[in-house]
């Protein structure tokens, strides 16, 4: 029994994400609340360890914002992003975007440029535009809902849940 | 007076189990009160001056002209961030009860979005003021 709890935790740590569902981590209120107030905790996963040191390294000029952290709380949340971070250069963007990966960029792929341009999506981090549920980890296709009424384009049915997302 | 003392450990304990120290708005507001009023004696925190610097448009930043750009007017409903889109919950305490609870948090925002915003850090006495307002709502 023991052995195969060690077995699952460490399946689970290493599995390939194929679907959206993969994305979840252990809770780590820190980490939500310091990295989940300007937008959405991103997942670990969709950026390699060396990425994650970099823009840590970097909060005070953070993609436009100050960010900073007390150096305890950063090494803190650094450790948590690390532990749970993506490996390989498909996970990996010198800008340290996760819009700019290249696993980003093959995942979207089906995505339009008009639909990057809809004023409801904005920027290609707001991911919550579309992946409405993915404040609370669910990021399965079932949750995607393009703005406009779009479709993904060739994936088959997609549920198009009204309304405005609800968090907290 | 034992039982004074017994009740107020309690209480302590109590509140404890939620918070090292039981913060509200009000706590806050004389925090930064007591502060300012050792620059300028006799200082009296004022709604009607905190709204004014909740709606002041600053000309520093071209993205982030006032506090309002993304905590939007109405004190009662959600802002959204200018950059991220991500939605902000509302300032007023009615509203969302965990607002102004903790003062490092509190600390934390006024000086990135002062910086920010102003292009400098604000005073006590400003800070004073717009808890006062977020307190007290609309002035007429
Ligand atoms: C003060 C606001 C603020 C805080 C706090 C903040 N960020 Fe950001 N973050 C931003 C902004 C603004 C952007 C750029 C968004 C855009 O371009 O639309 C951004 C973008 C990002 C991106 C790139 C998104 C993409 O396009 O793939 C990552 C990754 C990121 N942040 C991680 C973090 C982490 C980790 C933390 C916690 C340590 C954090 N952020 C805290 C404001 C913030
Ligand atoms: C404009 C809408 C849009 C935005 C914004 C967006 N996505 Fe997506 N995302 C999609 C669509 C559509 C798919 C499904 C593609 C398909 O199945 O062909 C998808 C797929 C995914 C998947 C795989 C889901 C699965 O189960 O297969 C993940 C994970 C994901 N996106 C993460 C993100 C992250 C992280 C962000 C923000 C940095 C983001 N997305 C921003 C539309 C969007
Ligand atoms: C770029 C967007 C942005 C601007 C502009 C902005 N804020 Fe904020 N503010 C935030 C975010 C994000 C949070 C943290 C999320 C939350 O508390 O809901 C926050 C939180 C705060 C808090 C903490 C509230 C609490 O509950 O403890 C205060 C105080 C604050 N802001 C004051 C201001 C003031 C004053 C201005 C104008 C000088 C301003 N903000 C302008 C985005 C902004």
């Amino acid at each position: 029994m023991k052995w195969l709890a060690a077995f699952a935790l460490i399946l689970g740590s290493t599995m390939v994400y194929a679907d959206g569902n993969k994305l979840s981590v252990p809770a780590n209120p820190k980490w939500k609340e310091e990295c989940g107030s300007c937008h959405i905790a991103y997942p670990p996963q969709l950026l390699t360890g060396d990425n994650w040191q970099r823009l840590m390294g970097g909060l005070d000029k953070h993609f436009g914002a100050n960010a900073t952290l007390n150096p305890g709380d950063n090494q803190e949340i650094l450790d948590f992003l690390q532990r749970h971070a993506g490996r390989g250069g498909r996970n990996s963007a010198s800008s340290l975007r996760i819009s700019d990966t290249p696993w980003f960029t093959r995942e979207h792929r089906e995505v339009s440029n008009n639909t990057w341009s809809d004023p409801a999506v904005k920027s290609r981090s707001n991911c919550t535009a579309c992946h409405v549920n993915a404040e609370r980890g669910d990021w399965s296709e079932r949750g995607i809902r393009i703005p406009g009424g779009q479709r993904g384009e060739g994936q088959g049915e997609r549920h198009e849940r009204g309304g405005e997302r609800d968090d907290d | 007076m034992m039982t004074a003392g017994k009740i107020c450990i309690a209480l302590m304990v109590l509140a404890g189990a939620n918070s090292a120290f039981a913060e509200t708005p009000a706590s806050i507001v004389s925090g930064y009160a007591a502060e300012a009023a050792k620059a300028t004696p006799g200082f009296a925190p004022s709604a009607k001056r905190g709204q004014s610097f909740f709606t002041r448009e600053w000309g520093v930043s071209r993205e982030m002209p006032n506090c309002t750009a993304c905590h939007g007017r109405n004190l009662k409903v959600d802002g959204k961030h200018v950059i991220t889109g991500k939605r902000i919950s509302p300032f007023a305490p009615a509203a969302n009860p965990e607002r102004f609870t903790s003062s490092a948090k509190v600390e934390k925002w006024f000086k990135r979005n002062c910086n920010e915003v102003a292009g400098r850090e604000c005073t006590a006495a400003e800070k004073a003021d717009f808890i006062q307002f977020v307190i007290q709502g609309e002035q007429s």
